[in-house]
């Protein structure tokens, strides 16, 4: 897929693409993220302590852990949508192919449109399928003309296995479309503004086994050309996905009687599953806690 | 096999009879008959208000219905030529200077408000007097409006003129705009504007393609009832001069000049002038009846494209 915004680098301040240039075919382990010592705070709050893990390229990293422990939030700032949240403040160092995102001259706006989200609830725009597809593409400058943008549509949709079920309605409401469908549509919303990182937050848990098997699949499927960082409930989910596996848990602060997220432990998901060294792990994936 | 359906006969038989002794819910009723009560009280005021106007002014509604509608006012309230022409150009240019002023201005400040405001203490103090403000009595914008439109600011307005008049009516409405259009801007779901962001919109384009067409239905509702309220204030018009007793000329609908002619009328005005003349001359009793009515339909029929309008936005919207 061909990049066409010329203008975005200049926009960003920082050079984005300096590593996927530099990436050689058979560098199979590229950082895509690179988080140290990451801690998120909402007002006085600590929501998560010192994290430090690598997100790596073309690969599926499943966040795990019980309510609370800071998984969702921690996603959140992979493409900054924290900065919506008035009260969210960063500490720490969180790169994206070596940028890091939260530097004051990295524009948010061009990292979102780089690390596309999908989101719990399926949040199609009260528009018709082909406008939804088409909204990023628009908004972006991405394509000129009408039949650049029906290139993308039509590919954006074929990726996210929905187009042979919607093409003969693309100017139907998205709203009547089934839960999966929606979410496939939101998938598809996300990957037409060529991301290279796709965030999932718990994208199945509003969804039915047949829609979720669908989406797992259509994961698969397009994880070699994008990173999928997915925040998910469902331990069984980020055993059959993912490649990486974090487990967070929340941890009593005895010193200001709050709960905080804590980054337990970070491997291999088989590592993870079968022979975890923390015994918080073991006690979660076990399902003897959580 | 006897015994099992014995068994299950008895305990059919007490699910049934649990499931018949109903025992009247007392309160639940009484509730539910207050409930109506209260609003066919309501119901019944406005019916006996509307019943008892219209059928005050029937002999002129339907006597000279255009006659009324197109004459203009005078001593005498068995004049032939007695009218709100002069009236209904007046509400007609005021309506226009809210539409024109406080819908564009109130809508923008609760955008602002809404969606770029921090929300520190400064915010939440104005958003506490804007509130206030929707609560201050129209008497005291008519004083606002009489010092600075008509006293201070005469050179642009004309002083004592429709455009004072509706200048001061916009600023009336404004805070009423702004807290509606507010209401509706929240009820735009978190999950719209993030995926708008999500794909790489500005704050701008979120807000354009997704926040106002969402908020559109609300905001137009609410930016209409509120100049419905405006256009039925009398006093503030009255302290801005809607002139009492005669008004010698009597402008079309679309001739500008009278925006700031140094003498204009209204409806709201005229109907309180000619209930006080009623005194003297009881004829003007009936008068002051059929041009509520007339206000009244003006007032309805901007309600009836509020509702047109709200219904085509929320088609669009899907």
């Amino acid at each position: 897929m061909e990049q066409a915004e010329p203008e975005a680098s200049p926009r960003l301040g920082l050079d984005l693409d300096r590593t996927v240039q530099a990436a050689a075919p058979d560098a199979v382990a590229d950082a895509v993220f690179e988080v140290e010592d990451l801690s998120v705070y909402y007002g006085d709050f600590r929501a998560v302590q010192d994290a430090s893990f690598t997100v790596y390229k073309h690969e599926i990293t499943a966040m795990i852990g019980p309510s609370g422990c800071g998984k969702t939030t921690v996603l959140r700032c992979f493409n900054r949508m924290n900065d919506l949240i008035p009260t969210a403040r960063v500490e720490g160092r969180l790169d994206f192919q070596s940028v890091p995102i939260y530097d004051s001259r990295v524009d948010p706006v061009e990292v979102r449109r780089r690390i596309g989200m999908v989101f719990q609830k399926p949040n199609p725009f009260p528009k018709s399928i082909y406008d939804n597809i088409a909204f990023g593409p628009r908004v972006t400058g991405m394509a000129k003309k009408k039949s650049e943008l029906d290139d993308i549509v039509e590919r954006s949709l074929g990726r996210s296995a929905l187009w042979d079920e919607v093409k003969d309605r693309m100017k139907d409401s998205a709203l009547g479309l089934s839960g999966g469908q929606q979410q496939r549509l939101c998938i598809a919303r996300a990957i037409a503004v060529d991301p290279d990182v796709l965030l999932m937050d718990e994208p199945c848990s509003a969804l039915d086994p047949i829609a979720t098997a669908r989406i797992e699949d259509l994961m698969q499927e397009i994880k070699d050309d994008y990173t999928i960082v997915i925040v998910t409930h469902n331990m069984q989910q980020a055993a059959r996905i993912s490649n990486r596996t974090a487990f967070f848990t929340a941890q009593l602060d005895s010193t200001t009687d709050q709960r905080c997220g804590l980054l337990v432990e970070y491997d291999r998901t088989e590592t993870i599953f079968s022979n975890p060294s923390d015994e918080r792990t073991e006690n979660y994936v076990t399902g003897r806690f959580g | 096999m006897a015994k099992a359906r014995l068994i299950g006969d008895r305990t059919s038989k007490v699910m049934v009879q649990a499931m018949e002794r109903r025992s009247t819910d007392v309160r639940g009723l009484v509730f539910q008959i207050t409930l109506l009560v209260t609003l066919l009280i309501s119901l019944f005021v406005l019916a006996v208000l509307i019943v008892d106007v219209v059928m005050d002014g029937w002999g002129i509604l339907t006597g000279r219905p255009g006659g009324f509608l197109s004459g203009t006012m005078r001593s005498l309230s068995d004049d032939p030529k007695l009218g709100v022409h002069q009236a209904l150009v007046g509400t007609f240019w005021i309506a226009v200077f809210v539409a024109v002023l406080a819908f564009p201005i109130g809508i923008g400040a609760a955008i602002w408000l809404e969606e770029y405001a921090p929300k520190n203490r400064i915010a939440r103090f104005i958003e506490l007097n804007i509130r206030n403000l929707a609560g201050v009595p129209s008497i005291v914008f008519g004083l606002l409006g009489l010092f600075l439109f008509v006293k201070h600011l005469e050179g642009v307005t004309g002083g004592k003129s429709i455009a004072s008049a509706g200048i001061t009516l916009a600023i009336l409405v404004l805070p009423i705009v702004i807290i509606t259009a507010q209401e509706a801007i929240r009820a735009v779901p978190q999950g719209l504007k993030e995926g708008a962001y999500g794909v790489g919109a500005t704050k701008w384009t979120m807000i354009r393609s997704q926040v106002l067409p969402y908020a559109a239905p609300g905001i137009l509702t609410g930016t209409l009832l509120s100049m419905s309220r405006g256009i039925g204030e009398a006093a503030p018009l009255l302290l801005v001069g809607a002139v009492s007793g005669r008004l010698g000329s009597n402008p079309g609908f679309l001739d500008l000049s009278a925006i700031n002619a140094k003498a204009f009328m209204a409806m709201p005005v005229i109907i309180v002038e000619w209930v006080q003349n009623s005194g003297r001359d009881p004829g003007f009793a009936e008068a002051a009846a059929a041009a509520i009515v007339v206000l009244l339909v003006f007032v309805i029929l901007m309600n009836a494209a509020a509702i047109f309008l709200r219904n085509h936005f929320e088609k669009k919207r899907g």
